[in-house]
């Protein structure tokens, strides 16, 4: 990895997230255009994102919701 | 209130404590203690921070109680100057049907974010698993913006390494094949 995939690996996420200015953003793609080894790092890092995204969340289990709410009628109705 | 927030405040418990039942019991210590405060809340943050910062503190709490540690310190490597250096570079987007179908992928999932540090894993729940903005998670966790935006990079690269173990295709044989079976 060369000092160019350094910066380009520490600007990632903010790339991802949209937050990078313009010319940086050029810069980068400019980089990842002609590095495999960064591409697959944003393609993966993406991905992995995007997995946490629409399977990382948990239902809080019915059971445990139905608890919840028996502790806390007992609490208001005290 | 129950409805709208408890499934982040949930989720913020069982990533930190990575065990349910813990999860359900700071759940209830939250909301118990938000009903018992609820005329102390004066609305200078929205009732949505002031309850996940409740919830982070009861199981911070928590975990400094337990004498060992659970968390362990699976950061990617650093650099001198403090940047993180990816280890693995092969790309495994193309995720086979079997995997996003099954049960497997969450299990390796909950399993690789367990593996962050405490520090980084608030961050990446609160950011990425539950969708706050950058300034709601740094006013939960107490954190200045700068240093949410350098934990959840630092969490996503740790996780992005945890899950090409798993997910690439050189991954899936011999020994990883077996830690790739009990994920599931
Ligand atoms: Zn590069």
């Amino acid at each position: 990895m060369s000092v160019l995939c350094r910066e380009t690996l520490g600007m990632l996420s903010e790339y991802l997230d949209g937050e990078l200015d313009e010319q940086l953003c050029a810069e980068l793609e400019r980089h990842m255009a002609e590095c495999g080894d960064c591409r697959v790092v944003v393609d993966t890092l993406r991905k992995t994102v995007a997995l946490y995204h629409t399977h990382g969340h948990r239902d809080v289990p019915a059971d445990a919701k139905a608890r919840l709410y028996a502790v806390l009628s007992l609490e208001t109705g005290s | 209130m129950v409805e709208r927030h408890s499934g982040t405040v949930y989720n913020l418990a069982l990533r930190l404590m990575n065990n349910p039942q813990e999860a359900e019991e700071v759940l209830q210590e939250t909301f118990i203690s938000a009903y018992r405060a609820l005329d102390r809340f004066e609305g200078r943050s929205k009732l949505g921070t002031w309850l996940y910062r409740i919830a982070y503190n009861a199981a911070l709490m928590r975990l400094r109680k337990r004498r060992v540690p659970t968390s362990s310190i699976d950061e990617p490597l650093l650099t001198e100057d403090g940047e993180a250096m990816p280890r693995q570079l092969v790309d495994w987007t193309s995720l086979p049907d079997e995997i996003l179908l099954s049960g497997e992928l969450r299990g390796v999932l909950d399993e690789a974010v367990a593996k962050l540090s405490e520090t980084l894993r608030g961050v990446f729940v609160l950011r990425d698993i539950e969708g706050l903005s950058t300034a709601e998670t740094a006013a939960i966790l107490d954190l200045t913006e700068a240093n949410v935006k350098v934990r959840l990079h630092r969490a996503r690269l740790a996780l992005r390494e945890q899950l090409t173990t798993y997910f690439a295709p050189t991954g899936r044989v011999g020994a990883r094949g077996g830690a790739y079976v009990r994920a599931v």
